[in-house]
């Protein structure tokens, strides 16, 4: 979700957001009632292709993936000690597809017309107070300022080891607090200042 | 014309602006002063940022305490660190988040972005995450997403502090280019011999108001 999206000709990053997002939900939802491993196999080479009709870098769709692997791999350990090794096979499966869609959506989708597609969808809930237009920037917020946060801790930690507060939490979580709210307050004014109006 | 007639603020019980009035009709203008002059407050009151306690300030007749919307289409924003003004996690999505809430249609949103992008070179990183932009093209990006707009007048609260050298020389030519006018607040007093006119705030106060050579004379006079 981190501004990954890659720009390509393709049906799949034609298709409306709105639409793969709704295909990604009812997927889930299918998902649930398949419990046949060749099946789910069958599912995930046909999802795999996806990425291939997307024309997605293989390299950039395996950076994607791998660290969902390590999951994937510790969960059917669990499962196939605690249950049957059919049983983790499944779990991982249907993890792993739902996943592989979620990536897919991401590397051929547009964050904002991904929130576009959100605040579309949210609409129908004006009636009982929800704001559609706030939402979907406090979704565009996080995504853009993940990254930015990682990149704090990081700096705050590194300043905090070099005075010999290799261990204390509160040395990294007290600037970590004050430089966010400074953030924020900055951040309101620039949204302010380009106009913003949620009504 | 921007004209700000005996305006006043505080924080608290600390004045930071005390009976400002002047007005900008001057297309290159620079604001120098110490950390705590009230510079930044002074740019923040441009464009409806920053209300006064006391006094008034006009951006060609609208007045910012009752027409802040309209103040801000006319008067761009461009601050110190363009990380925190960047919203969308890439960069020709930043550029037209301000040109929808401008309500342009999709067509004109796309030809502005891409004008933009062409004029100052960032083409090539249109559809590339703003995080992994160097410091340099993060601050362009953010001038992008304010000069899209077309305001009528851009200020810039120290763009040039977090660059180096030839980023910050760039900077000023693009602020040397433009056909709005230009309120640049800046510790770079290297960079301001082209500017038309130069405020020099102190204590909350315009101590010098002059061209370039005088007025920063007097800056370097006031901190020795």
């Amino acid at each position: 979700m981190l501004g990954l999206y890659i720009d390509r000709n393709s049906a799949i990053h034609a298709l409306a957001p709105g639409v793969k997002m709704l295909a990604l939900a009812l997927s889930a939802l299918a998902l649930i009632a398949v419990d046949n491993w060749r099946v789910l196999a069958a599912v995930l080479t046909a999802v795999l292709g996806l990425f291939a009709v997307a024309r997605l870098p293989a390299r950039e769709v395996v950076a994607q993936l791998r660290p969902v692997l390590f999951l994937a791999l510790f969960f059917f350990a669990v499962h196939a000690l605690l249950v049957s090794w059919q049983s983790g096979l499944v779990t991982v499966l249907r993890f792993t597809i739902l996943v592989s869609l979620a990536v897919g959506i991401t590397l051929t989708t547009r964050v904002s017309h991904m929130v576009d597609a959100l605040e579309s969808g949210l609409r129908p809930l004006r009636f009982i107070g929800v704001n559609p237009a706030k939402i979907s920037l406090m979704i565009s917020l996080a995504i853009r300022f993940v990254p930015l946060l990682v990149d704090l801790v990081r700096e705050i930690r590194a300043a905090q080891q070099a005075r010999g507060l290799e261990r204390s939490v509160t040395a990294v979580a007290v600037p970590l607090i004050v430089k966010t709210l400074r953030m924020a307050s900055v951040l309101t004014d620039a949204i302010e200042a380009r106009g913003y109006d949620p009504d | 014309m921007i004209e700000l007639i005996q305006v006043s603020h505080r924080y608290g019980d600390h004045p930071v602006l005390r009976d400002v009035s002047l007005s900008i009709t001057e297309r290159r203008v620079a604001v120098v002063g110490a950390n705590g002059s009230g510079k930044s407050t002074f740019a923040r009151l441009l464009n409806g940022l920053v209300i006064p306690d006391e006094g008034t300030v006009t951006v060609d007749g609208l007045d910012t305490r009752t027409d802040g919307k309209a103040v801000r289409r006319k008067v761009g924003f461009v601050f110190q660190d363009p990380d925190t003004q960047i919203v969308y996690p890439t960069v020709e999505e930043d550029i037209a988040f301000g040109l929808k809430n401008l309500k342009l249609d999709k067509a004109e949103i796309a030809r502005r972005v891409a004008g933009v992008l062409d004029r100052y070179g960032l083409t090539e990183h249109r559809t590339r995450s703003a995080h992994l932009l160097s410091g340099g093209q993060k601050q362009l990006l953010a001038i992008c997403s304010v000069l899209v707009m077309e305001p009528a007048y851009v200020v810039f609260d120290e763009p040039t502090t977090l660059l180096d050298l030839r980023n910050k020389r760039k900077i000023v030519e693009i602020v040397a280019g433009l056909p709005q006018t230009a309120i640049f607040i800046s510790h770079d007093l290297d960079l301001l011999g082209g500017f038309d006119r130069v405020l020099v705030f102190d204590g909350g106060r315009v101590v010098a108001d002059d061209c370039p050579g005088p007025a920063i004379a007097r800056y370097i006079e006031l901190m020795n």
